[in-house]
């Protein structure tokens, strides 16, 4: 009885889009693994420490493009008030924080080497992006704080547009209140960096914003279904106490 | 090669990351996509038309 | 527009007045604070000069957070915020009334702890027209983020604990430069102080326009 309806419609959020996305995202991390770890020659100056800049780098980038899609997103959702893009703000968000958190953290892993410290206040980029994760944590925490879905997505917006406002003053005040900074000004355009050094960073950028995209469609299906399930109209609360029926009367842990 | 530790904890922090979200993300959509009856999984009517 | 934002400052001030709440419980929560961190620093009184207007700056936000909550709340109770929109106030003047509330609060828990500084810390002020304008440009800018994100988070389950984690860290540049400024103002640290006054003010002004276009699609749909 089960089974015609589940070869339409498959109890998971994949397709042959994500299918061929997820493949592309593996070959590519093999390939960026094996370019990163040996391909790659060892830097003058940090010798191996430099790998860590094909997961930095990378990591730093879909961060901010992360948020900006969150921003956009959240401007879009107030002016539209279309679902589809609170569902795409929400997920970016979500998304990056993984990236922010990652930056942060092989950012701190690659300074001890090289700078000979985790962390140093001074350093604008590293404040920022500190600063930057705590405001989109907060604006998970509206998020996650419930309510009616709409004013959900308003709050949240506003959330977004407040961080997206303050995160260059914040930038502002922190190169101001140390005028120093242990970043290289850019990994691009300063030209130190060897041919093929360069080719892989650029892709781990594109293996990294493969896996944003792939992840970005599974977590809108996600967001799309939490939202059928916690506000489906009549017919479906009764589909699903029919559902539940069928099943034998093992939903009651719901 | 030198600095090993340091790769390693970086890169294994970031393929485990991003491979933990995976897996997460796709478990969390696997739960959901069980318990929404099939017609109102409206993106994949969209997807089978294409 | 101005009758209505001296209308709802009154409003909030005259609540908070016949409470005494800010007296009786902010005033000493703030003084607490300040012989907390005498506390923790050891009674060491040059690290306790070098850090002093950190410790003020920080305090302000603690009671930030304090005063946003109180402010929030006279209007979750009794659905007070419908009533105000069907009195037909602008929301930019609610808004704005309500940060004149917040920073009129503010700027008389400031005064005291910068008698407190000098009391307890040994702060000596060189240059006090640097202190006011600082107290001033700072407290615009605090009391209007505080204000948009106090409603904000006013319909949410948990506001309590939402509120610092949004507020501390949109409110970081000020704290930076308030606190280089106060550097300057108390002789602790040689900085230019009027420098930083500029990017307090330009915080509050961008978060003062935030708010007023804000607060009103806040007011209706949460």
């Amino acid at each position: 009885m089960t089974t015609p309806v589940r070869s339409e419609a498959p109890a998971h959020t994949g397709s042959t889009t994500t299918r061929l996305l997820g493949v592309a995202v593996i070959v590519g991390l093999v390939a960026l693994v094996l370019l990163g770890f040996f391909g790659a020659p060892a830097d003058d100056e940090q010798a191996d420490a430099v790998r860590l800049i094909f997961v930095h780098v990378p990591s730093a980038f879909l961060t901010y493009a992360a948020f900006t899609v969150t921003a956009v997103g959240s401007v879009m959702w107030l002016w539209k008030r279309s679902l589809w893009w609170d569902l795409v703000a929400h997920g970016s968000a979500e998304i990056g924080v993984v990236f922010c958190s990652l930056t942060l953290f092989t950012g701190s892993v690659w300074g001890r080497p090289t700078w000979n410290t985790y962390w140093d206040w001074g350093d604008v980029r590293l404040v920022t992006t500190l600063i930057l994760l705590l405001l989109m944590v907060g604006y998970l925490a509206v998020r996650s704080m419930g309510g009616d879905d709409s004013a959900v997505a308003t709050r949240s917006a506003i959330v977004a547009l407040i961080a997206a406002v303050n995160l260059p003053i914040v930038n502002r005040s922190v190169e101001w209140w140390f005028d120093r900074t242990l970043h290289q000004k850019s990994s691009l355009t300063d030209g130190n960096l060897e041919d093929l050094t360069l080719f892989t960073m650029l892709l781990g950028v594109v293996v990294w914003s493969l896996f944003y995209v792939w992840a970005m469609i599974h977590r809108f299906r996600v967001g799309w279904l939490e939202r059928e399930l916690r506000f489906g109209d009549l017919d479906v609360a009764i589909a699903q106490r029919r559902a539940e029926a069928r099943a034998s009367g093992d939903g009651g842990g719901r | 090669m030198t600095h090993l530790g340091y790769l390693l904890v970086g890169w294994g922090a970031s393929l485990g990351a991003l491979g933990f979200y995976a897996l997460r993300v796709m478990q969390r959509g696997r739960r959901a996509a069980g318990r929404v009856p099939p017609e109102r999984r409206r993106w994949l009517a969209a997807e089978e038309t294409s | 527009m101005w009758r209505d934002i001296v209308l709802v400052a009154g409003k909030d001030l005259r609540v908070e007045w016949r409470s005494r709440v800010t007296f009786s419980q902010v005033v000493p929560f703030a003084g607490l604070v300040l012989v907390l961190f005498g506390f923790a620093l050891d009674a060491n009184r040059p690290v306790l000069e070098r850090a002093t207007s950190g410790l003020f700056w920080i305090t302000i936000m603690f009671v930030t957070t304090l005063a946003v909550q109180r402010s929030t709340s006279i209007e979750t109770t009794d659905g007070a915020r419908r009533a105000l929109l069907l009195a037909g106030i602008e929301p930019m003047a609610v808004f704005a009334g309500k940060a004149a509330a917040v920073a009129v609060q503010l700027l008389a828990v400031e005064l005291v702890l910068i008698g407190g500084i000098v009391v307890l810390y040994g702060a000596e002020i060189d240059a006090p027209l640097l202190v006011v304008a600082t107290c001033l440009a700072a407290t615009v800018g605090i009391a209007a983020a505080g204000t948009l994100l106090g409603a904000l988070v006013a319909g949410v389950r948990a506001r309590e604990t939402v509120l610092p984690i949004l507020l501390l860290p949109v409110l970081a540049p000020v704290l930076i430069g308030a606190t280089r400024a106060f550097d300057d103002a108390l002789g602790s640290v040689a900085v230019d102080g009027w420098a930083w006054l500029a990017m307090l003010a330009g915080f509050g002004v961008i978060n003062l326009v935030l708010g007023a276009l804000s607060y009103g699609v806040l007011l209706e749909e949460t």
